[in-house]
């Protein structure tokens, strides 16, 4: 068979709801490509965009997946509210169970791998050179190959919407069934090869983004004057360092015994379906701290920003982040208290589990101490950060409440669970997601994120998430399960329509979010950030200009402590001069390249290939990916010189800005 | 460090009295700029490829992890099956523990002579390194064709499962290794000791190495505690 398993009856025309959803997908998919072409922006997108390895453009890249992928999760989630909403008593609902199960799936998969990861990688792409002081990242060629395996990890989990199927496992694939004997189709192998293309996608960021961290820093830039967003990127990083080869290897297994007939998780000859529980959330735990401790980092920045004052407690800080990185190793047995593992065992985890909160806690009280006593000022990315710190100490709590094994033991696998980690990841994560894209977007685009819409996004998204995930809280503690397709019970039914109406709330929000960009985008001049300080910030990266030039600083920084802007700016302000113009000198820049792209193109080839046992494609994209790397090792040129000339008339337009700023703070005391 | 006080009136505002060093002043690998704690900026691209590289390996060493992990859990679920005691060859091991040692140390020889410029030198080594890996392999697949041949595949039970996914990984990393290898030499060939061609030189040589420790836990867990118990 030249085509594997793939045949006609792959695509689901007796479904009506994943056929028109993918062909509305499909169509402003084709309109977007047709306008593209008429407008003759290719040349554009290929050299500016695609192609190009600047982190700045690829963090950029990043977010936007990720706020694609995050409406895609969204939809998901609206129609399986939907579900439970009408589907009770003798009602069936519009969602039969085969199709609800790959949806409660691909929820979840897409949130976490599709949506929250790039969003925070992309945020972290974006911002840890410009904090370091330095003109890109480690290795700014993998950089490119990473974002475009993450994409195309996406690619193929779109694709299972309409060719084929998704999973039906639950968003961690659960053996034994995952495996064939009890999921023989695709969706497990769709599944299984999209994680593992954006798995090593992210791997390949994590190390990346640690080597940059640790060996790329402005001169002065020890480790204790890194902004705070630096150190929570590191502590990321280096969980996916030490996490992601962990999924890597837990999904091979799988892969081995769905391919091969290995029996690693196997009911028979041996498996131990137990050990897939542990090595999945060996990496999984850690992955919850992946995408939380940067965003703690976003709300430190943000909160010491709109305080106008130093992060409060700075060291304790980076105590606590580092205490969380290597504790977030040893909790994952919670996630399966009732395996039966023993008394012992799970008062270990528990404990454990416990004492992790205490790093969070930490956090909590010194980003409050850092309010206490500031001029506080409220624009949107301060109000996701305030509302962060109260849902995320209830969050908080139910999770500590959680840890303690009897209470799982009730609550395990019941909505109470669902509504504990929605309220840490869409209130920690999401939230931390929106406030550092409202925060950096001046930054990345050069003007300002429209102040109203901003809050007309942030309120409704407020009472949504508190009205859904509070109702869940109830019918949690209630006895309702999770991922049920079909309600019995009566009693919860109000409670559902209230959840229900929460995702009404949320759908506003992110309404009003898509609004909030279009109105922005058509007002830029008047948002327009001339300064490149739009908020009066600390750290480097408002120090340069907005949208910054491609080499980010005309000269690397001279750090000479803690808060280096802000301790430019003091000194400017106190001798009211700008420091001299440095001595330009040319720059060297890495090149554009293909390889990214050209590797991912090639790596969803080989990925649909093995789902659909395309033997021959599979092999084809393998020597692709072969000839990719050759290529790119025999490249002559990797980098090319910016100029001094260009350099200097860069900084030239910065400084005649800086100037004006410095103008308007002729007469300004600076507190001793 | 010590600049602080050597550079008079320049960290005046210094809370942490850090400085850096000047070029040409610092430690740090005799490249002439100490880096890595801030003081003299980001560091040489030799110093970042082969430190990103070792971050590398540390990954891989995990995924490793994850399978001695796994086939340790599983090394007593024979499900009927042969044991490892009846199945595993102590002399097919050793020559092919010897093969892998000794390209090491080969390799090792290739980048002595790559720090002396020697191209043919470095090509004559590397193409030993390649032979003794290619051995190693070929010993490894014969190992895997007999045991298969004698229905101890790896679908017979969990054990042989781990043992082959393990074995099996390691496996993967010198084929993968062995065509990087040749790609390189033919790189040396046609475009000489470029700096871009030394920095994948070092980090063959740590891969090739970290190959060899991923070995000895192979061996060690595998094939000597399995033939004991």
């Amino acid at each position: 068979m030249m085509l594997g398993k793939l045949d006609w009856s792959a695509i689901p025309f007796d479904q009506p709801i994943p056929l028109v959803a993918a062909g509305t997908v499909g169509l402003i998919g084709l309109a977007t490509l047709v306008w593209i072409t008429r407008k003759g922006h290719w040349p554009y997108l290929w050299k500016e965009w695609i192609t190009s390895v600047d982190h700045k453009r690829i963090g950029v890249m990043y977010t936007t997946l990720a706020l694609v992928m995050l409406i895609r999760g969204f939809v998901d989630a609206i129609m399986m509210r939907t579900q439970q909403s009408i589907a009770t008593g003798g009602a069936q609902g519009y969602l039969p169970p085969e199709h609800y199960d790959q949806l409660f799936s691909a929820h979840g998969t897409i949130m976490i791998f599709f949506g929250a990861m790039p969003f925070i990688v992309g945020l972290m792409n974006f911002v840890v050179p410009l904090q370091l002081g330095v003109r890109d990242v480690a290795f700014p060629t993998l950089n490119s190959v990473s974002f475009w395996l993450t994409a195309a990890g996406a690619l193929l989990v779109n694709m299972s919407l309409v060719i084929g199927e998704f999973a039906r496992t639950g968003w961690l694939p659960y053996a034994p069934l995952s495996e064939t004997s009890y999921s023989p189709g695709v969706g497990v192998d769709y599944y299984l090869w999209a994680i593992q293309i954006a798995g090593v996608g992210t791997l390949m960021s994590g190390v990346n983004l640690v080597t940059t961290i640790l060996k790329m820093r402005a001169p002065g830039m020890s480790y204790l004057r890194m902004p705070m967003f630096c150190w929570t990127a590191l502590g990321s990083n280096m969980l996916i360092v030490a996490a992601f080869p962990i999924l890597t290897a837990t999904l091979a297994m799988l892969t081995l015994d769905r391919y091969f007939g290995f029996h690693f998780f196997t009911n028979d000859a041996g498996g131990n379906m137990m050990m897939f529980m542990n090595l999945i959330w060996a990496w999984g735990h850690p992955e919850v701290y992946i995408l939380i401790l940067p965003a703690f980092g976003i709300f430190s920045e943000i909160f010491s920003t709109f305080s106008g004052k130093p992060l409060f407690g700075y060291r304790s800080m980076v105590a606590a982040t580092l205490f969380i990185v290597v504790v977030s190793f040893t909790v994952w047995l919670h996630h399966f208290f009732t395996m039966g593992a023993g008394a012992d065992v799970n008062a270990a985890f528990g404990i454990a589990t416990s004492v992790i909160a205490v790093g969070t806690g930490v956090k909590v009280f010194n980003w409050l101490f850092t309010m206490y006593g500031g001029r506080v000022r409220f624009p949107t990315p301060m109000l996701w950060s305030l509302a962060f710190m109260v849902v995320f100490v209830i969050g908080g709590m139910t999770g500590v409440l959680l840890a303690v094994p009897p209470a799982d033991f009730m609550l395990h696998n019941s909505l109470f669970l669902v509504a504990h980690f929605h309220n840490v990841i869409v209130g920690g994560v999401v939230f931390g997601a929106f406030a550092g894209y409202t925060y950096w977007f001046p930054k990345a685009f050069g003007f300002r994120l429209d102040e109203t819409w901003g809050k007309r996004a942030f309120w409704p998204s407020l009472i949504g998430f508190t009205l859904t995930f509070g109702a869940l809280y109830v019918v949690g503690l209630e006895g309702m399960t999770r991922r049920l397709q079909h309600v019995e019970v009566e009693e919860w039914v109000p409670w559902l329509h209230v959840a229900l109406a929460g995702v009404g709330f949320m759908l506003v929000g992110v309404v009003a979010q898509v609004i909030q960009l279009v109105v922005s985008i058509r007002n830029r001049e008047a948002l327009r950030d001339t300064t490149g300080d739009p908020w009066d910030g600390r750290s480097l990266e408002w120090s340069t200009a907005s949208p910054p030039p491609h080499f980010n600083f005309a000269v690397l920084p001279d750090v000479h402590g803690e808060e280096v802007y802000w301790g430019i700016k003091q000194k400017a302000i106190e001798s009211q001069q700008l420091a001299e113009a440095p001595a330009y000198e040319h720059i060297v820049m890495p090149r554009n390249s293909a390889t990214g792209v050209v590797t991912a193109f090639f790596a969803t080839a080989i990925g649909f290939a093995l789902i659909w046992h395309i033997w021959w494609l599979a092999g084809l994209g393998f020597v692709g990916a072969y000839a990719t790397f050759v290529v790119f090792a025999w490249r002559k040129e990797e980098e090319y010189e910016v100029p001094a000339d260009e350099v200097r008339e860069a900084d030239h337009a910065r400084r005649a800005a800086r100037e004006a700023w410095l103008a308007q703070h002729r007469d300004e005391q600076v507190p001793a | 460090m010590t600049a602080a006080a050597t550079a008079p009136g320049s960290h005046g505002s210094d809370p942490y009295a850090l400085g850096r060093d000047k070029e040409g002043e610092g430690g740090g690998h005799g490249h002439g700029q100490a880096t890595g704690r801030g003081e003299g900026g980001p560091a040489s691209k030799r110093i970042v490829v082969g430190y990103g590289f070792w971050i590398y390996l540390l990954s891989d060493i995990i995924m490793f992890s994850a399978f001695f992990a796994a086939y340790s859990v599983l090394a007593k679920q024979t499900a009927g099956g042969p044991t490892g005691a009846e199945i595993f060859g102590r002399g097919r091991v050793a020559i092919e523990t010897g093969c892998l040692l000794l390209s090491s140390y080969t390799c090792g020889l290739a980048s002595l002579a790559a720090a002396r410029k020697e191209a043919k030198a470095t090509l004559a080594w590397l193409l030993a390194t390649g032979l003794l890996g290619f051995a190693f392999l070929a010993i490894e697949v014969q190992e895997f064709a007999s045991l298969i041949g004698e229905g101890a595949g790896p679908q017979r039970s969990a054990f042989l499962s781990g043992f082959f996914a393990l074995v099996g990984l390691h496996g993967l990393h010198v084929g993968v290794g062995l065509l990087w290898l040749g790609t390189m030499m033919a790189q040396i060939w046609s475009r000489g000791f470029r700096p871009e061609v030394e920095r994948r030189l070092l980090c063959f040589n740590l891969f090739w190495h970290a190959l060899d420790i991923v070995w000895v836990g192979v061996f060690s867990i595998v094939y000597l505690l399995g033939t004991i118990g």
